[in-house]
């Protein structure tokens, strides 16, 4: 398969970036949207040119570090999957792909197409935990959790922090990564006696960052790798709105 | 100069021994706590749950990764499960059973005090993540539930669905923000680790390069702990991130730390087989599907390329259910890799290249429903969909082994540290626990069991004596260890060469597949020990790197990790080539029982192989550690 790419190129935080376009052949159906992303660098390189710069690990849609923008879309045109879980087969032979950085305020980019998002490790900072002293723990099956909770629980904690809810919000927020967290230990009874404190402090830090407000468009559920549900953002208002009346009330 | 290697395992009776060196261990008070510096290297289970729990009892903690943030640590991609003796499922299962199974599963050839240790910690970890609020997948009862795994008959592995690597990491990374929030833990991510620093032969700092801007620091501490992980990327092809390395433990091995059994490589039974020479990795099915999978391959070499469905019963050979009965398709990891290799050597293979078995699901589907299959492997079977485009829930998976998980690294006793003072190696990076070969389930068991509830207790052993005597960065071993770094990161910018860094990878892991790979012998060994200088030198005269040192580059990154694979792969060869015995899943095939069993040999090679480098050029020095069996008898591995 033969593609046109667009690729974002950009050499610092404060430079100027653009696209710039590149061509690619001969790429088997088979070949993963990264490893096409390799060939193409392979070919910078043998040329003397300096490579895309990219980010990615796990390369099985877990770690949540690759950040790419494709045509448009976060993590590419396939639904639910993280850039690196897209394969060539996904596009037509000959088309155009246009390759963006994740873009949002609160993550300033890096390189071309490598970002920072460390904005979500300061939201989970702010009270993302269950304050469990290690050794101190109770005995596992001394605290039965409901089935259905439990699930659910597993629901939330899935998010793997890739930052795509952000990157496909108009507004730029990151409230489907901030509920799934809240969520997922307001659910579980070791979360309780932190739960309040929990969204306050979470909810503060995501505004402070620079993250915006959601206003209903569901971006977020829909380019989301990890399938979190905006049900969570609902979870997640209710909560804050509890824990700031308790506040304001002194309780 | 290194004497006899001391593994320091304390006296007594096997089950008490962790509990008098705890007693006896010494202690670090609360005030003073505060006045040691200690730098963790690597962010997994082990170092992320090792500096949240040193942080939490009032160390000073200097986190790195290299990753953009802790949270990306490859323990995240585990999927099936962690083990514990819990005995829940009341199938018979005790401490010393998950140690047995452990020890066997490691082929004898790991050491018996640290892994009744690990059974022993099992348990605590369970508790400690369910606090932490790791959702674990629980009955209607609302108890914890549990699955069984290859290479035990009783039912003792917990799980979060296909995620429990994910979970449990997320446990400890959120723990560890806690600590950070707290200022207890100084976080460097993006930030590798580039060489170790000895002052007075202590290991007492580190040399990093920042990967966003090129800077080259300097950071002392007190002590220094590696959880840096393994170096299945060795192969360029294997489940590992693609940043993973052996960097960090390679360095410690170049500045005198002993480098540890390291062809104990695994090969794991279920991966998607390569499809094709542009791949860059290869993904694992986590192996908890051989619960209700049923691997099989055609009798006859002219059924395989008929669509799977289409081979009726009775043409279809079961080999594990056929070769080993009672553990069937539960067989460990290196016996059913090293069945699929042979199925496929005899030309019966499947899919593309015949390299490849179905895992077959038509049966458990039939008994429990798709429901249950989906609930139970949902994501996994959407995984396999995703890379190979076709559905497990209608026709069988395709599968063959691949490099997953490394049993050897740094030389450590019985308080992790390694031969270097002050030097501790944790989870995978240790040699310690697995022996052979590792039993699924065990390596998130390790990394947390060292991380929460080992080296926490062990560590003071050494700080006791240290109070006050951390360096400056002034000191000079520190400017001649950063100078080294400067002066080698330079030299590979300016090879100016015509090879990708890549290519070299490649050639080295290609080579390494097939010399060192699922099966070794001498001859093949020696070839590859010979033809590895080659390729590095070569890589000093014709890489090409490019871009600068002082930003942002991926390729130079790059490049450093390979120049040391491109070492590295040569040690592990040597030890191959001197382990001259099968075991595990180091099989030699000039060793092997008439119907292709590894055979071992407990007279000549029950020990552990400790390396130390002698200098470049030069062939490493070995010490060998015995291995001392006071409670287990040295039976031959049956899963028959």
């Amino acid at each position: 398969m033969n593609f046109k790419l667009k690729i974002w190129r950009q050499l610092g935080r404060d430079s100027k970036g653009k696209l710039k376009p590149y061509e690619i052949s001969g790429i088997s159906p088979a070949t993963s949207f990264l490893e096409m992303l390799d060939i193409l660098n392979e070919q910078l390189t043998a040329h003397g040119t300096e490579p895309v710069a990219f980010d990615s690990d796990c390369r099985e849609g877990i770690c949540g570090t690759c950040s790419l923008t494709i045509n448009g879309e976060a993590h590419g045109p396939s639904h639910p999957a993280a850039a690196c879980q897209l394969y060539m087969r996904e596009f037509k032979d000959g088309a155009t792909i246009t390759i963006e950085p994740f873009r949002a305020r609160s993550f300033p980019i890096v390189k071309d197409l490598v970002i920072n998002r460390s904005a979500l490790d300061r939201i989970v900072q702010a009270g993302g935990f269950v304050s469990a002293r290690t050794g101190s723990a109770p005995e596992a099956n001394s605290t039965p959790v409901p089935k259905h909770k439990a699930d659910l629980a597993m629901e939330a904690a899935a998010c793997i922090g890739c930052g795509a809810c952000a990157a496909a919000c108009p507004n730029a927020s990151a409230m489907l990564f901030t509920s799934a967290k809240i969520s997922h230990l307001a659910l579980l009874p070791q979360g309780q006696p932190e739960r309040r404190r929990r969204v306050l402090r979470m909810v503060r830090q995501m505004d402070a960052e620079g993250f915006g407000n959601c206003t209903n468009t569901y971006e977020c559920e829909a380019v989301c790798p990890a399938e979190i549900s905006v049900s969570f953002i609902a979870k997640m208002n209710r909560e804050y709105a509890i824990a700031s009346l308790g506040e304001r009330l002194g309780e | 100069m290194i004497g006899t290697l001391d593994s320091r395992v304390p006296a007594g009776p096997l089950p008490e021994k962790w509990r008098r060196h705890q007693n006896n261990s010494k202690l670090v008070a609360p005030n003073n706590r505060r006045r040691f510096e200690i730098i963790i290297v690597g962010t997994g289970l082990a170092g992320g749950s090792a500096a949240a729990t040193l942080a939490e009892q009032g160390y000073n903690i200097k986190s790195f990764c290299y990753q953009d943030s802790p949270r990306r640590a490859h323990s995240i991609a585990a999927q099936g499960g962690i083990n514990a003796a819990k005995n829940y499922q009341n199938d018979g299962d005790s401490v010393y059973r998950l140690f047995y199974d452990t020890i066997k599963g490691g082929d004898f050839r790991s050491r018996e005090a640290n892994v009744y240790r690990l059974a022993e910690v099992s348990n605590s970890i369970i508790d400690q993540c369910v606090e932490q609020g790791v959702p674990f997948a629980r009955e209607y009862g609302g108890l914890l539930a549990n699955r069984s795994f290859g290479g035990a008959q009783v039912s003792r592995t917990f799980y979060a669905r296909g995620q429990t690597g994910q979970q449990l990491l997320l446990g400890a990374y959120q723990a560890l923000c806690r600590q950070i929030a707290a200022g207890t833990v100084t976080m460097f991510p993006q930030t590798e680790m580039l060489d170790l620093v000895l002052v007075d032969g202590h290991a007492k700092g580190i040399i990093t390069r920042d990967l966003i801007t090129g800077e080259i620091v300097r950071h002392a501490a007190d002590a220094v702990v590696l959880a840096t992980g393994g170096y299945g990327n060795v192969f360029y092809l294997s489940t590992n991130a693609r940043g993973c390395n052996v960097t960090a433990t390679y360095r410690a091995y170049k500045k005198g730390a002993l480098f540890a059994n390291p062809c104990y490589t695994q090969i794991h039974p279920t991966c998607i087989p390569v499809s094709g020479d542009y791949q860059s990795k290869l993904t694992l099915m986590s192996e908890s599907l051989r619960n209700d999978g049923r691997v099989w391959v055609p009798k006859r070499k002219e059924d395989c390329g008929k669509p799977p469905n289409d081979i009726p019963e009775a043409d279809r050979d079961y080999y594990l259910e056929r070769k080993y009965p009672s553990y069937g398709n539960l067989a460990p990891r290196d016996i059913s890799s090293r069945s699929a290799k042979e199925v496929c050597d005899e030309g019966r293979g499947v899919g593309p290249g015949g390299r490849g078995v179905y895992l077959d699901f038509k049966d458990a589907i039939a008994r429990l429903g798709e429901a249950t299959i989906r609930e139970r492997y949902g994501n996994l079977f959407d995984i396999y969909e995703k890379i190979t485009g076709d559905n497990a829930y209608k026709a069988p998976m395709r599968i063959y082994p691949a490099v997953h998980y490394t049993m050897g690294g740094l030389w450590v006793d019985y308080n992790l540290m390694s031969n270097v003072p002050g030097l501790h190696v944790i989870g995978e990076a240790n040699f310690s626990d697995h022996g052979a070969n590792r039993l699924g389930a065990s390596a998130l068991m390790q990394g947390l069991a060292d991380g929460y509830f080992v080296l926490p207790y062990t560590l003071p052993n050494y700080l006791a004596g240290q109070i006050g005597k951390r360096p400056s960065t002034d000191h000079p071993e520190f400017v001649k260890a950063e100078s080294e770094v400067r002066e080698r990161t330079k030299r590979m910018l300016d090879v100016d060469g015509k090879r990708s860094v890549d290519s070299f990878h490649r050639e080295l892991g290609l080579l390494l597949w097939d010399k060192c790979g699922m099966a070794r012998n001498a001859p093949g060994l020696q070839e590859a020990i010979a033809r590895i200088p080659q390729l590095r030198e070569e890589f000093w005269n014709n890489v090409t790197v490019p871009g600068y040192g002082e930003n942002f580059n991926q390729s130079l990154e790059r490049a450093g990790r390979v120049a040391d694979f491109l070492e590295f792969g040569e040690l592990m060869c040597r030890d191959a080539l001197a382990r001259d015995e099968s075991c595990g899943g180091h099989f030699r095939q000039e060793h092997q029982t008439p119907d292709g069993e590894a055979v071992r040999d407990d007279e000549n090679f029950a020990d552990v192989f400790a390396w130390e480098y002698q200098g470049d050029g030069a062939e490493p020095k070995l010490h060998p550690e015995p291995l001392v069996f006071e409670s287990v008898h040295l039976a031959t591995r049956s899963y028959k």
